[in-house]
Formats: C-alpha cells, structure tokens, sequence
C-alpha cells in the first residue's frame, strides 16, 4: 500500500443544527484514507457517524469544516457539474434494498442511470452493459425488463450492486449493505462484493455495525464513536486485539453462535462496560 | 440460488388499467365521459334537430320518439340542447385542468424537491391565492372580458391549481427523501432528469386523483357561470343556462330539470368516481385487503401427549393464506423459567407461529388448525375470543420495533399506567406499580423517564419500556419477536441480559424469535429451527449449535463469517445443502 491514497478524509468535521442554537456534533474532526483496491471497513453504533462520514463522501451531506481529496483533487465542495461526472467514479449500496430501488422504473432503467453522463454511449451499447453487469451479479438475463417488485431482498440487493459497479467506479461506499439480508443471502452478497472487489481493483468503504462482518471483509478497519476515531488498525489486529475500551466492549457485546463460548464472553461483557463507563 | 427461482413463482402484476378496469364503478364513469366525448364531436351527424329551432306548437313536451328528452318552454329539442352544451362544458373544464396540471405539477414538484426559499416562496403565493374568494375574482373577470368563458376558466385553472399544488408538494417531499433518489443523484442525474425519471412516475397516483376532483369542481363552476347567464350568450346551448331555464318554469314543468341537473350531476359524479377508483387502483398493489376472514371456532382437543411440568403447548400449528400453506403443523413444548428460541430466516414462519398464539394474525392469514395447551387448559387457536382474553393477561408481548410500540402522545409513566389499572388496583397503587416496573426493568431515575415521552428516550431504554408493559399483569408466557434486531449490539447485550434474569426470576417460559443464532446462543435453553414453515429439528442450543442434525441448520452455522476464515469465500447455504445431500446419496 505504498501507492498514493485514493481517497483522502482529512480532518472532517460535520455539525447539525439542532435548533435553539444548539449543535449536534455528528463528526469530530476524523481523517483515514483509502488506497486503491483496499476495503476499509467503518464500524460504530448508531449516533457514531458512520452514516455520515458515508455521506460526506458521496456529497449528499455537506462538511462543515475539512477536505476531502479523492486521487488529489479537492472534492468536499464539488459543483453539482462535477458531482455529476464524479458519480462515475465513486458509487453507492444502500443497507435498505427496498427503498433504493425505484418501484415504479424497471430494473433496467435504474441500471442505465450511471451510463447516462456517459455521452459516447449508444443505446445498444448501453443495453449490453446493463446484460454484462447483470449476469455478472448472477442475476437472469430478463432481470433489466423486469420491476423491483418481483425480487427479493437478496435479489435486489444484487441489482443496486449491478447499479454500484455498472460505470466501473473506482471507489464504492456500502452503509450496511447486509444488515436487511439473511444469514444465507449474506453470504452470498458479501462473497459477491468481494468478487468483484477484486477483479476489478476497486476501492471500498465498508460501513456496518457488525465487526465479524467488517473483520471478514476488510483490510483495515476504523472504529467510530460518538463522533470520534478511538481505534483503527489492520482488520485482524482490531478485531483480535482490540485496545480502545469501546471497542472491546463492541466485540463483547456481539453475542457468538455458540453457547459454552457464549457464556463467558457475557462476563467479559459486563468488565469491558464497566471500564467503558470509566473512560466516559 | 433458490432466491431467484422464488421470484419467478409470484407471476406478473396485473397492470394498472386492467387493475382499474376491474372495478365496475370506474368503467360507468369512464363509459358515461367517453359517450360525452363521442356525442361533442359527433353532433351534428348524430343529432337531427338544431338546438336552436323553436317550435312554439310544442313547447313543454315529455320525452317522445320525436324529442328523446321533451322540449324546453320555446319548443326547442332538450336532448339537441343538451348535447350541444357537452362542448362547452367539457371545453371550459379541459382549459381548467391543463391550466391547473400545468402549475400545479410546476409549483407543488418543484417547490417539494428543491425545497429552501424557492418552496417558501411558493408556500406563500399558494396561500395569497387560497385566501382569495374563486367566486368573486371569477365574476370580476367575467365582467372584464364580457362574454368570454376562456378567461374565465384559465382563471379557476390557476385558483385550483393553489390547493393542489400543496399536496404535490407534500407527497413529493416524502419521495425526495427515497433512497433511490439519492442514488441517483449519486450516479451523476440532473435534477430535471432525477423529476421526469424518478419523481413523476411515483407520484402520478396522486396527480391524477387530484385534477379529476378538480374537474368534477370544475363542471359545477362552469354550469354555474352559464346559469348566470355569463360566459356564453344566450340563446347558446349550455347545460348552465338548461338549468336557468328549468329552474324557471319549474313550477308548471318540473321534467326539464330532470336532463339538465341529471347530466351536470352525472358527470361530476362520473370525474369523482373516477378519481376514487384511479386511487383505489394505483393504490392496491401494496395495500392489504379490509375485510377479514370470519373463522368458525373449532372444538379444541386435548393432546395426548403433553410432558408433565409443560406450561405451554402447541401442537400442530399449520397456518395459510387463503390456498398457500405458510406453516406446516408446528409443535413445540415450554417448561417454566425455560427460554425456547425459534430460529429461522426470512419467510421461514416463526412469526407467524408465534402470533398465532396471541390471536393476532394479519388479515388474511387464518389458523387452520392447532392447539395450545397454557398450564392444562387446551385452546384451540382459532378460538380468537380466548386468545383475546389470553393476551396481555397470561400471555405477553414484546416487539421488534420499541419506539414504534409506544403512543408518541403519551408519557411512559401513562402507557404503563392503562395497562396497570385492566386488573382494577386502586388508583393510589397505579402510580407506585409504574414505577415498580420501571425499576423491575433496570430504568434509573423511574419516576423521571416516567414523566418523559417516548420521543425523549432512546431505543434501548423504549425496549425496557415495552418490556415493563408486558410484564405489567404478570404473565407466565413472554413472546419475544425479535427483540433487539432494530437496538445496537453493546444495548442488544443488556437487554438479552435483563430478559435472561427476568425469565429466571419470574419463572416465566419465553419465547424468543429470532434470526440471530448469536441471541439463540447467549439466552436460550432449547431451540427450534424454522424452513418454509416446518420444523427441521428441536434441540437443546448445545446440542444444535455443535452436533446439529439437519443439513440446513449446519449450512446456516458455516454461512456465518463467524466461523469463517476471513477473507475466504463464505459457503453459502445451497450450495451446501446440495454438497450434503450428494454425500448422503
């Protein structure tokens, strides 16, 4: 990872106004970069920021204050011009499948979007795109004439990935992107995101609650709380060797699917939060 | 991938005008305005007598073969009259509604997604125009342009196009905040790309409710104005000035009124009934049916089988939907102070199961048959006045969603307390035994969140709150529906813990649905696994979770990054059933 980062968080600070003058501070000040190609993975409980820090890269939430740099060029308060041709180069999966999809549009409308900025594209053109992506997703061919209503949530899952990498991005941020799915769908989805993840060289911002999952999936890791960097590291070294209290006492309370296991990590459980209560 | 194979099964949805074309009030409003239409154009092929010709020998006849609908007081043909006013009316009411459409789409859309100044800036006008009388600034341009219906009616086109315009606004904003808008915009859409795509389509159902209740208003005010006698002179056949002229000679000749009121209120009625059915029909796909199933309580039968020390029951639970079968002859037993978790995935069942204890199936959903068997009493669960009885009483309940349980309107303290006063405690104990549970359920500080509102608490602390409330009458049975799927894990941990100790203290048999083998593993002592509504196996959780029996339960273990290398492909679960099933064979 000696190479340049491809995205670069420098700094952010994010506020809401919360009305009578008061501010929620949803972002303190959080820096981490992102080189090509690697996962890193977001893990914080709601009211982390998480979501936000998300949102700020993708320009739907504006910083109040930091820069952000994606392969050097400053991009925290892009036009809407450029935001529009930056659509291309870094893209979104949603936790929710049912409310990213549009219900009234076919499947192959929502797929053609990201090539619409995309001017040297035929129709024709378009249409095989839209055929590669889906097969790639492992999705029917038909799916493009198809409406969201007759899918799954695994299924539609797989489609808002097929929207994600159609225009080959370099940079996908995913804000839960399992968390609505079953175990056994999951697995597929997250084998899915890794697959492509690796053929095609991108870059991914892994945003969950779960640290099995970020652990599994990510080459480094970044635990959020209230606001706040407190731990960030190689996935294996956080998750195996967590040093922050909260972060401990996160992967103490992620119960394990096994009940001898199980039972002493309920007394880890109550230490770890007794020592979070006196750091806080 | 048995997910795609599950889709092709649900078949296409019917489309929204066959869906319309279903409802037969909608086709009598269609059929009454296409023949409006069919008679405007084709009149003067279709009708024989001019509706000016007088003929003062036969003035004020009944309807006969020569006058399909009688003459008027100057001997003039009524049905000639008043097909000849369809083109004025119908004009005046398109003017009005193009006008309307137009800025009203214009206005309320933009004005919902752009939101800022630009919407307060439209809130305002819409609200100058609503404060305006319609009726007088109608007569003051009628009286501006004399004899003129066009200015007239682009008038009340942009008078109605206020009110509607504000609702536009309103269900545009709910689709703004849509996550696939935001994907779009991520994926480099423009705004008027992102409205034309992605916001028109899913708010047409509402458009096109509003303008055809407009035009219904739009017919009453056009007739109006020519009953005054203003906007088209007479003798001009109008349907306005047939009612004057009824009106007029109502006392000796009471018909005439019949065809011109009867056409006037035909065709509001037929825009209005329109509209209901466009609403009903754009609405159907996802909104449930009304009416539910009335079932015949059965006779319940005593089980034979029942381990002694059982406190509930269940035995052949099977549940369906009209013809699909969803849960497939269910049973389980439950000691007390035992916790008994029922796993599975998405559509496995576990819901419905545990529901149809409580009686509180959708409608729809209906218990075909099934016993419980709560401390030696047998109930059979389509007995839903017993359950009734049971629920909340015997049997409590918790939900997945806390906040949503709770009435934002009321404090905590009065939730619990309308729970409390159901078994008859004097006043004076109501409020002691609020607090009591409020502390029961490890909440510090009990009389303050008691005075609080659910808003001002936060998830974990509003999932206290709902377990205070199933606790309120003391049951012996808990149901749990997935408990603390929505909270964050480090809440999820505490309030497994309280659940745990209050199961335990209470003695209470718990029954907890979950998808998260994680929650089986740290607060169960037995464990059913669910697959499309059957019982694939029932096991202690130490049994099940390291020498589990079924293929799919032992797919379900091995899915979960848990266990897994990281960074390696996850075995998914068919894929593992089918390597399973090759070994067997």
């Amino acid at each position: 990872m000696s190479t340049k980062p491809l995205l670069q968080v420098q700094d952010v600070r994010v506020d809401f106004a919360q009305g009578k003058g008061q501010v929620f501070q949803a972002l303190k000040g959080v820096s981490l970069d992102i080189h090509p190609g690697e996962t890193v993975g977001l893990v914080g409980e709601s009211g982390s920021g998480k979501t936000t820090m998300g949102r700020v890269i993708l320009g739907l939430t504006e910083a109040t204050s930091g820069q952000i740099l994606f392969d050097g060029e400053d991009i925290t308060h892009a036009s809407r011009a450029r935001r529009r041709t930056l659509g291309r180069d870094i893209q979104v999966v949603f936790q929710d499948p049912y409310g990213s999809l549009n219900p009234a549009r076919t499947v192959g409308d929502t797929l053609a979007e990201p090539l619409l900025s995309d001017k040297s594209l035929s129709p024709q053109d378009r249409a095989q795109r839209i055929a590669e992506v889906l097969q790639r997703v492992g999705m029917p061919v038909d799916t493009a004439q198809r409406y969201p209503g007759q899918f799954s949530g695994g299924q539609r899952q797989r489609i808002a990935i097929a929207r994600a990498v159609i225009a080959k991005p370099r940079l996908i941020v995913c804000d839960e992107p399992v968390s609505a799915l079953d175990l056994s769908v999951q697995a597929q989805v997250l084998n899915l995101l890794k697959e492509l993840q690796q053929s095609m060289g991108l870059a991914m911002l892994f945003i969950s609650h779960d640290l099995t999952v970020v652990r599994h999936v990510s080459h480094r890791t970044v635990v959020l709380y209230r606001g706040d960097i407190v731990e960030q590291g190689g996935a294996g070294q956080v998750h195996d060797h967590p040093q922050h209290p909260y972060t401990r006492a996160l992967l103490a309370a992620a119960p394990v699917p096994d009940p001898l296991i199980q039972r002493e990590r309920r007394a880890r459980f109550d230490l770890a939060r007794q020592a979070l209560a006196a750091v806080a | 991938m048995s997910a795609v194979v599950s889709v092709s099964s649900q078949g296409q949805p019917v489309g929204f005008v066959r869906r319309l074309l279903s409802r037969p009030l909608a086709v009598l409003a269609l059929v009454w305005l296409i023949l409006l239409v069919v008679l405007a154009i084709g009149a003067p092929v279709l009708v024989s007598l001019d509706p000016l010709d007088q003929d003062l020998l036969a003035i004020k006849q009944l309807p006969s073969a020569a006058h399909w609908l009688g003459t008027d007081a100057l001997g003039r043909d009524v049905f000639s009259r008043t097909v000849y006013g369809i083109t004025v009316t119908l004009t005046g009411v398109l003017e009005a509604v193009l006008i309307s459409a137009f800025l009203s789409i214009g206005l309320g859309v933009s004005a919902g997604y752009f939101g800022g100044r630009w919407d307060r800036w439209v809130q305002q006008y819409v609200s100058l125009v609503q404060s305006l009388p319609t009726m007088l600034i109608l007569l003051a341009v009628l009286s501006l342009f004399g004899q003129d219906m066009l200015p007239a009616m682009v008038t009340l086109g942009i008078m109605g196009s206020a009110g509607v315009s504000r609702v536009l606004r309103s269900v545009t904003l709910a689709v703004r905040e849509e996550l696939y808008i935001a994907a779009a915009r991520i994926s480099g859409l423009s705004d008027v790309h992102i409205i034309v795509r992605h916001v028109l389509p899913r708010i047409a159902g509402p458009v096109i409710v509003q303008l055809s209740l407009f035009s219904a208003i739009a017919v009453i005010v056009q007739t109006g104005i020519s009953f005054l006698g203003l906007g088209v002179a007479p003798p001009a056949p109008t349907w306005g000035s047939s009612i004057y002229e009824a009106a007029a000679s109502l006392n000796d000749f009471p018909w005439l009124l019949v065809p011109s009121g009867g056409v006037v209120a035909l065709t509001v009625l037929a825009f209005g009934l329109l509209g209901d059915s466009l609403r009903d029909a754009s609405t159907e796909s996802w909104s449930r049916p009304a009416v539910r199933q009335k079932v015949q309580a059965r006779q319940a039968v005593k089980p034979t089988d029942i381990p002694a020390g059982s406190l509930l029951s269940m035995r052949d639970v099977c549940i369906a939907a009209g013809e699909r079968t969803l849960v497939h002859g269910v049973s389980f037993d439950l000691k007390q102070g035992e916790t008994l978790g029922i796993v599975g995935e998405s559509g496995s069942g576990k819901t419905l199961t545990s529901l149809s204890l409580m009686g509180l199936l959708s409608p729809g959903v209906n218990v075909t048959s099934g016993t419980a068997v709560i401390a030696g009493e047998v109930i059979d669960l389509s007995d839903e006045k017993r359950l009734a009885q049971l629920r909340g009483a015997t049997v409590g309940m918790i939900f997945q969603e806390p906040m949503a349980a709770l009435d934002p309107c009321f404090t905590i303290g009065h939730q619990l307390a309308e729970v409390i006063r159901l078994q008859n405690l004097p006043e004076t104990q109501v409020q002691a035994k609020v607090i009591e549970l409020l502390e029961q359920v490890k909440i510090p500080n009990a009389r303050d969140v008691a005075a609080r509102y659910p808003h001002q608490i936060s998830g974990g602390m509003a999932q206290r709150v709902g377990i205070a409330r199933a606790l309120a009458s003391e049951p012996k049975i808990l149901l749990a529906d997935e408990p603390t799927t929505a909270l964050d894990v480090t809440v999820q941990a505490e309030i497994l813990a309280l659940l745990r100790s209050l199961g335990q203290s209470r003695q209470m048999a718990v029954v907890l649905v979950t998808h998260d083998w994680g929650v089986v593993a740290d607060i169960c002592d037995r464990a059913m696994v669910l697959r499309h509504g059957k019982v694939l196996e029932s096991a202690t959780v130490v049994d099940l979770f390291h020498r589990p029996q079924h293929p799919y339960t032992r797919a379900l273990l091995a899915a979960n990054p848990h266990s897994a290398k990281p960074g390696d492909v996850l075995p998914t679960v068919d894929e593992q059933l089918m390597k399973m099933t090759g070994d067997a064979t």
